[in-house]
């Protein structure tokens, strides 16, 4: 945690400041809360769970523009990050 | 062909009102035949910052009750013969006006002049959608902070809901000795943040202050304010201008007042 904070004293204002802007308005954007994408998050691990195994710990998901160029505010698009530790379907 | 700008930014205090001024003035300079309107009802300010206080006989809400014809709450500015101003109500409140209103006031005006331009108030409730209910396009200022530029993303979504897309960004109050020493989002920061494209960027200049104390928009004069809002006025009728060297001038007033506190 310390370390952490070390780091985070080295970084110019700007930077920290830039950061924060662009998590902040990719759940302004999408009227989306971080309590909402973890549970959306819990129920892809769940429904995912059901056919193969997979990594719930190291799993991320998160929504983001598609394609850089633009808003794009009509097209967000969710992102699933899920490790798959056997892929074997039938049980 | 008039084509209806909106100024707008969410937050209050980044320079809606100072851009709107500087940007009709400078229209007008060019040639052009301009009408700012002032939709802050309750809270105007383009008129001092105009410098037409004096010359307020009716407004807004008058001309939208019907208590006067638009042309007598029109004011003709004191420098520039092709430029008018339709000040707000001060007495009233944002709920004097509705939107149908204000389309309806704004085609009759659009035969008479090339560029109408509305100072939009802070905030995203009915003097927002008043103003940018007849809009064609939209210049939205911010400056480069947090707050600012989270309202600027926030407007910039409703405008597009309300089919508003041609929409472009004014960065006001530029420092860039804070940028240099990595203390300020720099206007590269802005644009990748809020993916607009970039009409202005305005220096902190503290000729600002002191127009606005005149009544003298300073567009045009050979300030870095002056010349930047200049700047805007061409790329609004569609000219390609280079972007200041905003570093040109803050290095040279730091040089400047640096031999003053040597002396």
């Amino acid at each position: 945690m310390i370390v952490f904070k070390n780091i985070l004293k080295r970084k110019s204002s700007r930077e920290i400041a830039k950061d924060r802007l662009k998590i902040l308005l990719i759940s302004d954007r999408v009227n989306c809360s971080p309590e909402m994408m973890e549970m959306i998050k819990d129920d892809i691990a769940k429904v995912i769970s059901k056919y193969m195994k997979i990594d719930t710990k190291s799993m991320e998901i998160q929504i983001t523009k598609t394609g850089s160029k633009g808003r794009s505010l009509k097209n967000p698009t969710l992102y699933a990050n899920i490790p798959i530790l056997d892929i074997n379907t039938t049980k | 062909m008039s084509e209806v700008i909106v100024v707008t930014s969410g937050k209050g205090g980044v320079g809606k009102t100072t851009t709107t001024a500087n940007v009709g003035t400078g229209l007008a300079a060019m040639g052009k035949k301009v009408i700012l309107i002032d939709t802050d009802i309750g809270l105007r300010n383009l008129d001092v910052v105009m410098g037409l206080e004096n010359r307020i006989v009716y407004n807004l809400v008058d001309v939208v009750e019907g208590n006067c014809r638009i042309k007598q709450a029109i004011i003709r500015d004191k420098r520039y013969p092709t430029l008018f101003l339709l000040p707000s109500a001060q007495t009233r409140d944002k709920s004097a006006v509705n939107p149908s209103q204000m389309v309806k006031m704004i085609g009759h005006l659009k035969d008479q002049f090339d560029y109408i331009i509305l100072d939009c108030p802070a905030g995203i409730e009915q003097g927002f959608q008043n103003a940018i209910a007849a809009a064609d396009r939209a210049l939205v200022v911010t400056t480069p902070e947090v707050s600012a530029i989270r309202d600027a993303d926030r407007i910039i979504g409703l405008l597009e809901a309300n089919e508003i897309h041609k929409i472009d960004l004014v960065i006001n109050r530029i420092r860039y000795d804070m940028i240099k020493r990595g203390d300020m989002m720099s206007s590269e920061d802005v644009v990748d943040i809020l993916s607009l494209p970039l009409i202005g960027m305005v220096p902190d200049d503290e000729n600002v202050v002191i127009a606005t104390n005149q009544g003298e928009p300073l567009v045009g004069s050979n300030t870095m304010a002056g010349k930047a809002y200049q700047n805007i006025c061409h790329r609004v009728l569609g000219r390609e201008v280079p972007f200041l060297d905003l570093e040109k001038g803050v290095s040279f007033w730091t040089r400047v007042s640096g031999i003053f506190h040597w002396s």
